[in-house]
């Protein structure tokens, strides 16, 4: 049975009729229409399906839409300001940090996750914020990398790079 | 993969979800991060009529350190509030190691420590540092009535816990640990996130003041189908010092008591490996601490005769 759920994304808000076993995930795609959120595996363990939750990353396809109410939704379509990008994506476009760009939603919102919190993380400190996103393409290092350029960029002043694998 | 449908339930408090589950017994699961649920119903593995949501309910998402109980998790305490918790890192190292080895940082920020317990998966990695730490589990009825039990006995089987019908883990409590203590945690996965345990080890000791090893304990993880103490090479532990043959007969005596499933020859050699590794790294920890043994033990004399 349909409910009428309010849902907060992007800075702004979205009336949509769904029922108690829609995720997050398809309700983001199919109602509200903002497909950058990606279906991979669909059970939590490629984190394609990653958005911001009240600035925390969680997998949207295992989270009830009905849940995600009263929540601040940030999804990567929220990141960019009009056709500025955010510095994270800013510094994936010129370290190369995507090929096929599917995990790339994912990635970046991790990344901004992880970035929040620790601004000028090590390499290893890299590797575990996006533990729980997987990408077929890159290999990785051109992601790390290009998350270790966002990082100078975004706090150019924090100090020297920290190494500490 | 769509859920199967089901009807959803808000209960405003734990006692009303413990209702909740009886009225519904056999037809209803009690969700809170639903990062195990969720893909069982989308495996059709499970198919609840009816979800009993326990997110919203107030008062038990906390992480609180006593000075008489000790540290206090709520059941709605999520992995990443509890590893994050100063009181965990300063005084409960052991769970923070466990927690951060764990699934992801997407699945920790909504996955709650004590539904890793109710999962009660073999490989559950919170359970060997729990159970090595010597927690105590609360449980609420649906009559209503509270009792206390060891991790220790709180698994039956894989998937199974001692929960009635009806019944749900409302607090973990984890008692201080002694001076001159250390502990390890170490796992075994294909993945180094996300992925199960092939093998988890968990272990805490406790020196005394010249370095001899008081008390041991050794939780194995995913190598039986419980969290097994491996109290063997527990006891070859006791009264010993840190030396290499030491190590070697309890990393055999735990080996031989693990009873693996698959690739049970590699996976029991592993657990010797881990074993001496988490040994070795437990006490190293515990000899580095400085700590006054005499008036901790005191003061536990006192408490008790209180």
């Amino acid at each position: 049975m349909k409910r009428i759920i309010k849902l907060q994304v992007n800075g702004d808000i979205y009336e949509v009729a769904a029922e108690p076993w829609r995720t997050l995930l398809e309700v983001l795609r199919d109602e509200v229409g903002l497909t950058g959120t990606k279906k991979g595996c669909d059970e939590g363990d490629c984190g394609a399906c990653t958005v911001l939750m009240d600035g925390e990353s969680v997998p949207s396809c295992l989270t009830l839409a009905i849940e995600a109410q009263g929540k601040e939704i940030t999804t990567i379509e929220g990141l960019a300001e009009g056709e500025k990008l955010h510095p994270i994506q800013e510094a994936f476009v010129e370290q190369g940090g995507l090929q096929c760009g599917f995990c790339t939603p994912g990635m970046v919102l991790s990344a901004k996750a992880l970035l929040d919190k620790n601004p000028r993380p090590t390499e290893d400190e890299i590797r575990l914020g996006i533990a729980g996103n997987l990408c077929r393409c890159t290999g990785y290092i051109k992601i790390i990398e290009s998350i270790a350029a966002a990082s100078r960029k975004m706090a150019p002043h924090r100090g020297a790079i920290r190494t500490g694998r | 993969m769509t859920l199967p449908r089901f009807e959803y339930l808000a209960p405003e408090t734990l006692q009303e979800a413990c209702a909740l589950l009886m009225q519904h017994r056999g037809r209803a699961q009690a969700m809170n991060g639903g990062t195990d649920l969720l893909p069982k119903m989308k495996d059709r593995e499970v198919t609840p009529e009816y979800i009993v949501g326990l997110k919203a309910i107030p008062g038990l998402n906390y992480v609180k350190h006593d000075k008489k109980v000790g540290l206090r998790i709520g059941g709605l305490a999520t992995l990443k509030g509890v590893a994050e918790n100063p009181a965990v890192k300063k005084g409960f190292p052991l769970l923070r190691e466990a927690i951060l080895q764990m699934a992801s940082p997407q699945i920790r920020n909504i996955g709650t420590v004590a539904g890793n317990l109710c999962n009660a998966a073999p490989s559950a990695d919170t359970a060997p540092a729990l159970i090595a730490l010597g927690a105590m589990v609360k449980l609420l009825g649906a009559d209503g009535q509270e009792r206390t039990i060891p991790l220790e006995d709180f698994f039956v089987g894989p998937a199974q816990a001692v929960l009635k019908e009806g019944e749900l883990l409302e607090e973990i409590k984890v008692p201080d640990t002694p001076p001159l203590s250390g502990g390890a945690y170490l796992r075994l996965s294909l993945r180094r996130a996300v992925d199960l345990a092939t093998v988890g080890v968990a272990c805490f000791l406790t020196l005394d003041g010249k370095k001899v090893c008081r008390e041991a304990r050794i939780v194995l993880g995913a190598v039986a189908p419980t969290p097994l103490r491996a109290k063997e090479a527990e006891s070859l532990l006791k009264g010993a010092r840190l030396k290499e043959d030491i190590l070697d007969k309890a990393a055999t005596a735990a080996m031989r008591v693990s009873k693996p499933r698959s690739f049970a020859e590699y996976r029991q050699q592993m657990v010797g490996v881990l074993t001496k590794r988490a040994i070795r790294q437990a006490w190293e920890k515990a000899a580095a601490v400085k700590g006054d043994v005499k008036s901790f033990m005191k003061k536990q004399g006192r408490r008790q005769e209180k």
